[in-house]
């Protein structure tokens, strides 16, 4: 069975930045991958050019066995594959509540369903998804009111309540306190055993993604420089380098 | 959470059917009290349909338009060209600057009136359908300026095209004495009718996919489009909601004025065309209420500062204004919001119990 996204031999550089070069990686279906790396060794801007937020020089991307890298963002979101942002983003004038019924599918919209209202269905799973999270008491509050925790949870309930086939979190716990980190972590996982969806995440927390991800990729200058199991990848002494400036 | 809202809501629900019902009662017979100042009214309710269209764009949506005027003169062309062109020639009634009275009987006018603002708010709507897939494309201060050069443009085709009067403008067919009702009541009630219509019918969108759909777009358009968000799409539609009634408050204006300068009435940019984007400041932006009040407290300091502080009324509105946004930032009724977010749904937390069972409760780091 083909892998669920593809990436090949993908390069990008701005300007005279070589920020991807030649990288290739392959998620499973039902698995949660890694990217690992120092700072600026690429992994959002790979992660930038999964989703369409800028083209590729070269190389090719595939989700479910369809080229990725000519469409642009919304089109890649709406056939599945969703991101979620280093920088958290949510709508911080709207209520969570409505931060959540506005992030249901958008594939096929007609003027119908733009104009449309929200049913029972649609406020019954966005307070289930808040009350996965946590934020159900919070439903009505304005998403800018809430703590930067808060507004991670909210957003990956965002990213639940979207229905993607695969997800891709770039560094969920940043900023995040230590006994969250945990509660996240265990809902990360129900996503992925419960909710069906495959992950792929940038971390910088080593023991995070050690005990979350079962493959994990070590990005270094723009470079894939190792990839596989947790252990082998920690052990790597080119890794080891890579992270404590041996280069 | 739907059956606890309901809940809660049982009681001030009556109290807010009884507002509604107190404004409709005071609007319907406004006319009857007060027969002098009816077509103040009329212009009152006029002012707030094109402030709720504005607040679409700019108080909805974030983007400021400068364009909704276009909508608004290209109504009101439209719904007097069609008045004259059902019942005779167009290019010779403009001709005659005034000169050839069409003389209709009651049926002709109303259907004219009814078919010309009709075929008005299309023609608004299919223009902003596009110019919205040129402009839209734009983000921020750039659309802002771009639809700014819009409204100018706009004044400056009518003003150069003969047909519809050109330079010299262009009247509407004069009102049938045989009607039986005065001329002003009558739009009064047509403009009372639009307003109402407007209202409900944004009230409504607002609530539903498309009111959040241009509040995510509004707050952060990058999300939105990363979740899948069809934006353009939306935007577009935004502004062809925008202009349909904008178009009908054109078609109801040309007609209370009586008289289409091209410059000054129809593509009046620095009349109409500001005073929406004030009125709305005024209320409060992104607000459901915030354009109807911005128009009454606007239009009602404007005529009394006309008839009590003639020759510094324009430095007055000035100062208030100037007033208004130093203290209240976000408009009044966006102030009131500020100060008791609970009245507009704003809960903002309903467990004091089991906080520490709550991960989410302990809050971040930042």
């Amino acid at each position: 069975m083909s892998p669920l996204l593809e990436v090949n031999n993908v390069s990008k550089a701005f300007g005279g930045v070589q920020a991807n070069h030649d990288i290739s990686l392959q998620v499973a279906d039902g698995e949660i991958a890694g990217i690992i790396g120092p700072n600026g060794s690429g992994k959002t801007t790979l992660f930038n050019s999964i989703v369409g937020a800028h083209p590729i020089d070269r190389g090719s991307i595939k989700f479910r066995d369809e080229e990725l890298s000519r469409l642009r963002v919304p089109h890649i979101a709406r056939r599945g594959l969703l991101r979620t942002f280093q920088q958290t983003r949510i709508y911080k004038q709207m209520t969570c509540v409505e931060n959540m019924l506005i992030s249901r599918p958008h594939a096929n919209e007609t003027l119908g369903s733009m104009l449309a209202d929200f049913d029972e269905a649609d406020y019954r799973e966005a307070g289930e998804l808040l009350e996965l999270v946590g934020l159900y008491a919070k439903r009505n509050l304005q998403a800018g009111e809430l703590s930067f925790g808060q507004q991670k949870l909210l957003e990956f309930a965002m990213a639940l309540m979207n229905n993607p086939k695969m997800l891709l979190l770039d560094e969920p716990t940043a900023g995040i306190n230590p006994t969250l980190i945990n509660g996240l972590l265990e809902r990360l996982v129900y996503a992925n055993r419960e909710l069906g969806i495959t992950l792929l995440v940038i971390e910088h927390n080593m023991r995070v993604i050690m005990s979350l991800a079962q493959r994990i990729y070590c990005l270094a200058h723009g470079q894939l420089l190792a990839e596989g199991a947790p252990e082998t990848v920690r052990n790597d002494p080119r890794v080891i380098d890579a992270y404590l400036g041996g280069q | 959470m739907s059956a606890a809202q309901l809940a809660t809501a049982a009681g001030p629900k009556a109290r807010v059917a009884g507002g509604y019902t107190a404004l409709l009662i005071v609007s319907l017979l406004a006319p009857l009290v007060f027969p002098a100042y009816v077509t103040q009214f009329a212009f009152l309710w006029v002012l707030v349909v094109i402030a709720l269209c504005w607040n679409v764009m700019g108080g909805e949506m974030g983007y400021n338009s400068f364009g909704n005027i276009v909508f608004f003169g290209v109504g009101m062309y439209a719904t007097s060209v069609v008045q004259v062109g059902l019942y005779g020639d167009v290019g010779a009634y403009t001709a005659a600057k005034g000169g050839l009275a069409l003389d209709l009987t009651v049926t002709q006018y109303f259907v004219g009136l009814g078919v010309g603002m009709f075929a008005g708010a299309l023609l608004a709507v299919a223009l902003a359908g596009i110019l919205g897939l040129g402009m839209l494309g734009l983000r921020g201060h750039y659309f802002a300026i771009g639809t700014l050069g819009l409204g100018i443009a706009a004044a400056e085709l009518a003003a150069g095209w003969d047909w519809i009067g050109a330079g010299s403008g262009m009247v509407p067919p004069n009102y049938p004495d045989a009607a039986g009702i005065d001329r002003t009541t009558v739009f009064y009630y047509l403009a009372f009718i639009l307003a109402v219509a407007t209202f409900f019918t944004l009230k409504r969108l607002r609530r539903g996919r498309f009111g959040l759909a241009i509040n995510a777009i509004r707050d952060d358009e990058d999300k939105a489009e990363a979740m899948g968000l069809h934006t353009t799409r939306y935007k577009t539609v935004a502004w062809c909601v925008s202009a349909f009634f904008t178009a009908f408050a054109g078609g109801i204006v040309g007609n209370i004025v009586g008289f289409i300068d091209p410059r000054t009435v129809a593509f009046a940019g620095v009349t109409y065309g500001v005073w929406m984007v004030l009125m709305t400041v005024l209320g409060g932006k992104g607000t459901l209420w915030g354009p109807v009040v911005g128009a009454a407290v606007f239009h009602v300091t404007q005529e009394l500062f006309w008839t009590y502080l003639l020759g510094w009324q324009r430095v007055a509105l000035g100062l208030l204004i100037v007033l208004i946004v130093v203290f209240f930032p976000k408009g009044i009724v966006g102030y009131i919001r500020d100060k008791w977010p609970e009245k507009f749904g704003y809960t903002v937390d309903e467990s004091a119990t089991g906080a520490a069972a709550d991960p989410a409760q302990q809050g971040g780091t930042r």
